[in-house]
């Protein structure tokens, strides 16, 4: 027993932390990436991450595809609805003040949220979790459904992988030069609007695979993102959003911290990370993994 | 300063008699035209809008946390009036004290950071506030605070006129805080920080002291509307509220004055009109923060002033 | 100028809202949640019922009744506002259904002020006839201390003798806990543990373990909606009840049942205090009800939506006047009550409407011979026993002889 909490209890409960870090890795993972290149903090992550789940529902509902082609072509539908964003609304706020982006993307998403709370209420659907990932182990210390494991799978391969892609190739590296430093870049001949689309498309398609990935779990409904991307805000500040690494250990990080605390003091555990986030800001401004400014 | 700014905040203070004396007509001739419950509405949300608009307008400080204050402050007046049992101004006047302490904590902290960063900090105090609010056994969780007592001013005109003139005095007093020399600077940091620093202002002090300002007002707002509605609840810690008065100050013109009032009354008739309709409420108010950002970013009195060639 | 004209519109837009009160029409409004989570609990379905008893009463001499709705949204602000505005403007006379507790208190709060009549079908606290209780209040359908009794009382009684809360953290999901516990010790039971989780949880995987591990024989759901949906679901997923455990569920409500599908809610235990099968006389009317609804089967709150307004009319009807809330509310417990749905009962000085409660349990899917089949029943439980006794209300309206 470690302070009276039995040893199996506290490694059940570290297991499922790393999926609540799973999806908050995710999730500010496509927050940071669409930071860094558009200089948009995009409060529509949340709703498009509901967006995600609601259209791997709708393929199942209505048209009978199941959550395997869901994976690919609910992202997909959720990338292209934010390059289409990206067009028409964000590129007309280039050169303001990064507030107004503030603004309007919060305004998709009350408008989101509205328009798919009118059609399915607040209770939420359900989605049938795919035969392959049912059921589960029965280790020693608990039973851990296969489906969770795959999530944090899942997300472990996603986060490195786009870390290994913005790292070490061509085009991360031209991501990266034209954060620092656009109008160079463009005169290399490299087209920036058109990587600035599709960066937010990248961002957001993330998002809706984080939705996909939760609508098994997590019934699928039109709050699910709304709470969810004010503590992926925290998360961000406390890793600081310069760096693409940071985003992903913090987002584990402290989803097994939330974890950790359900187990000691379960009535913190909605709070723990804001409070992890005032104390950071505290003794380091700039957030964990975070630049100097 | 120079005889020529000076002359220009005098001119602008005289030419904004005329506004403020509509105004004030206006609000004191409202119960007698419309429902008096639905004017005090406006008017505790057109107080937390300019006292917010303090802020944005005149700092350039985008708070997204802004319930925190309306709604704790709703909280701390609800329970002085009834466990308590004070008098409906003293109730009020405690809210205010308890607005500028929290203003204090959270500037403290919000204040490490800037611009995008302020915005999310504030956000997720705010959110962390909420959770307490939900969860502390003085704020009722989700019941509420209910059943407050409005003292000596069960009389809906009295009550009327107690709301009024806390608007009129909380307006006021942004109004000389706008065009006093302390508001100059806050208009310098807000247009040029590192210069204003290098002038010897110490900018965080006085961004600080802006927040603490703001949080009060807002929190003086709060308190008076747990009396009107004799409620308190969690709707005004929520963060959706905090979207409210920001919209509010966007539709009316962030660095107006009498912008914030306008953005509150028409953003409470639409509410009004729109209760019933369920969720559009939310797609309305997202609708019109799109289109505000995209193409009406100075709101119905920056605009105004914008065409009449004088400060509003 | 233009701004300050706009102005002066939208100032005197809401004027325009106003309606004369009259004394010839009696006006009744059924406010609850039209869109979000209890919107099938309740929502429409109330409107349908009480209409359906407007009808089915018949004609008052020299008065027409009128059916509003309004849609609180599970927020006491929004819910006072409006009945605020009914009751100053509209003209409404009776406020009936109200799901959600916190609603209902202020509700109740207003009621009383203006002396006005109110109903409560939907919401469970037990406070409304207790410490919060008032002369223009009358608690229908159920209450945490009837659903504690019977689901509490019952279960024990049949061998679930270990429990364990998963306990929602607000005042509302302490209340049913502490309410449950408090039977279960008393009938010999034993409470394991509790955990508390945050309101509005999604991820109910942690708390489960804790649950499971406790092996108590029975894990008390102490949440509601939403929370309750999800944690069902969650139990569904860890072979909660495969592995030999029971779920008690102590607010759920049939239209949740259907929701969720007896796949994942077998085994569930529950109590209501109607059901559309009961027998011949609730299945008549649920029928009828379920060909206004587009086929829904009636929840108890609708049914109680339905008896409630009848009761109110014929008290109405009896005194010739609805002016005087509270002068109705007396005549409505000085009347037995009768209705199909509930049968004879009677209403106490608190405002509690005594009726009998029902433990179910969720058929499995085998058992149901098809949709809103869902319930067997275990045990009946009679009013005077299920409902919290006189003199432990706590209620100012009680006279402690």
């Amino acid at each position: 027993m470690i302070l009276a909490v039995p040893v199996q209890a506290l490694f059940g409960q570290l297991l499922i932390g790393l999926i609540n870090g799973s999806f908050y890795a995710l999730l500010s993972l496509g927050l940071a990436i669409i930071f860094g290149l558009l200089n948009v903090v995009n409060f529509a992550h949340g709703a498009l991450y509901m967006l995600g789940a609601f259209v791997a529902w709708f393929l199942l509902e209505k048209a009978g595809i199941g959550y395997w082609p869901a994976l690919l072509l609910a992202p997909l539908a959720v990338g292209l609805l934010g390059a289409a964003i990206e067009r028409t609304l964000l590129r007309r706020l280039t050169g303001l003040d990064p507030l107004y982006g503030l603004l309007l993307t919060y305004g998709l998403a009350l408008i989101l949220q509205g328009v798919f709370l009118n059609f399915f209420g607040s209770s939420g659907l359900p989605y049938e979790m795919p035969t392959q990932l049912q059921g589960g182990q029965a280790l020693p210390f608990m039973f851990l459904p296969n489906y969770r494991m795959w999530v944090i799978g899942v997300s472990l391969i996603i986060c490195l992988g786009t870390w290994a892609v913005t790292e070490g190739t061509r085009l991360g590296s031209r991501l990266r030069a034209a954060t620092e430093n656009a109008p160079l870049v463009s005169a290399f001949g490299i087209n920036v609007p058109r990587m600035i689309t599709v960066t937010y498309a990248l961002g957001v398609g993330l998002a809706a695979l984080a939705g996909v990935l939760a609508a098994p779990i997590y019934r699928v409904g039109p709050l699910m993102g709304a709470d969810l991307i004010i503590v992926v805000f925290a998360v961000v500040v406390i890793g600081g959003m310069g760096s693409i690494l940071g985003s992903i250990i913090t987002g584990f990080v402290l989803g097994i911290l939330e974890g950790l605390t359900k187990v000691f003091y379960p009535e913190a555990s909605n709070t723990v990370i804001f409070v992890v986030m005032a104390i950071v800001l505290l003794v380091r401004p700039a957030g964990l993994f975070g630049k100097q400014a | 300063m120079s005889e020529a700014s000076v002359q220009r905040i005098e001119t602008a203070a005289v030419s904004q008699r005329v506004p403020i004396a509509v105004l004030v007509v206006l609000v004191l001739a409202a119960p007698w035209v419309v429902y008096p419950v639905f004017a005090m509405k406006a008017l505790c949300f057109a107080l937390f809008a300019c006292a917010f608009n303090l802020l944005l307008g005149y700092v350039g400080l985008l708070s997204f946390g802004h319930a925190l204050f309306f709604g704790g402050a709703s909280y701390a007046s609800a329970h002085a009036a009834l466990v308590w049992g004070w008098p409906p101004e003293l109730a009020v006047l405690f809210s205010m004290v308890v607005g500028a302490a929290l203003g204090l904590l959270v500037g403290l902290i919000a204040i490490r950071r800037q611009g995008i960063y302020f915005a999310m900090i504030t956000l997720a105090l705010a959110q962390m506030f909420y959770f307490y609010c939900l969860r502390a056994e003085f704020t009722g969780g989700e019941n509420g605070i209910q059943a407050v007592p409005r003292g000596h001013l069960e009389n809906r005109y009295a009550m009327y006129y107690f709301v009024a003139g806390v608007f009129l005095a909380g307006f006021l007093i942004i109004y000389r805080i706008i065009h006093s020399p302390f508001g100059q600077v806050l208009k310098a940091i807000r247009e040029n920080e590192p210069r204003a620093i290098s002038l010897g202002y110490k900018a965080d002090r006085y961004k600080v002291l802006a927040f603490v300002l703001s949080a009060s007002l807002a929190a003086l707002a709060g308190g008076t509307k747990a009396i009107v509605f004799q409620l308190a609840s969690l709707t005004d810690v929520h963060w959706g509220m905090s979207g409210e008065v920001i919209l509010m100050t966007l539709i009316g013109g962030m660095g107006t004055i009498f912008g914030p009032v306008a953005g509150a009354v028409f953003f409470t008739t639409i509410e009004n009109y729109l209760s019933q309709a369920g969720s559009w409420v939310l797609v309305a108010e997202g609708a019109i923060f799109v289109v505000s950002v995209l193409a009406f970013r100075r709101g119905m009195f920056g605009e105004l002033s914008r065409l009449l060639k004088r400060p509003l | 100028m233009n701004a300050r004209i706009a102005l002066l519109l939208a100032l005197a837009l809401p004027l325009a809202a106003r309606a004369e009160i009259t004394g010839k029409v009696i006006r009744i409004g059924v406010l609850n949640d039209q869109s979000g989570l209890y919107a099938d609990i309740a929502g429409q379905g109330s409107v349908v019922a009480a209409k359906m008893a407007v009808e089915d009463f018949g004609k008052i001499p020299d008065a027409t009744v009128e059916v509003v709705f309004g849609d609180h949204q599970n927020k006491p602000d929004v819910g006072s506002n409006l009945a605020r505005q009914w009751y100053d403007v509209d003209g409404v006379d009776m406020i009936i259904d109200v799901p959600t507790s916190s609603v209902a208190l202020a509700i109740s709060q207003l009621t009383k002020e203006k002396n006005k009549v109110f109903i409560g079908s939907g919401p469970g606290t037990s406070d409304l006839t207790g410490k919060s209780c008032s002369p223009n209040t009358v608690h229908w359908t159920y209450d945490t201390y009837a659903l504690a009794h019977t689901t509490g009382l019952a279960e024990v009684q049949s061998g679930g003798k270990t429990w364990f809360f998963l306990t929602a953290d607000y005042a509302f999901g302490a209340a049913l806990e502490r309410d449950t516990s408090a039977v279960v010790k008393a009938a010999g039971g034993e409470v394991l543990g509790s955990v508390k989780h945050p309101l509005n949880t999604t991820d109910f995987s942690s708390f489960l373990l804790q649950a499971q591990a406790s092996k108590a024989q029975v894990i008390g759901l102490a949440n509601a909606g939403g929370d309750t949906i999800n944690a069902i679901k969650a139990a569904a997923e860890f072979g909660i009840v495969k592995g030999g455990q029971k779920l008690a569920g102590l607010l759920v409500f049939i239209s949740d049942i259907h929701a969720l599908g007896l796949q994942t809610a077998q085994g569930l235990l529950l109590s209501e205090s109607f059901y559309w099968d009961k027998d011949q006389k609730t299945r008549a009317w649920s029928k009828r009800f379920a060909d206004k609804s587009g086929g829904k089967m009636p929840t108890m709150v609708q049914a109680g939506v339905y008896a409630g307004v009848l009761h109110y009319l014929k008290a109405v009807k009896a005194l010739k006047s609805d002016a005087d809330g509270k002068a109705v509310v007396e005549e409505m417990k000085k009347l037995p009550t009768d209705d199909p749905l509930f049968g004879k009962g009677t209403i106490r000085a608190d405002g509690r409407k005594i009726h009998p409660m029902y433990l179910y349990e969720v058929k499995k899917p085998s058992e149901s011979k098809g949709p809103w089949d869902y319930y067997k029943l275990i045990k009946e439980v009679p009013g005077d026993q299920a409902f919290r006794p006189l003199d432990q209300d706590n209620c100012s309206l009680v006279s402690k002889k």
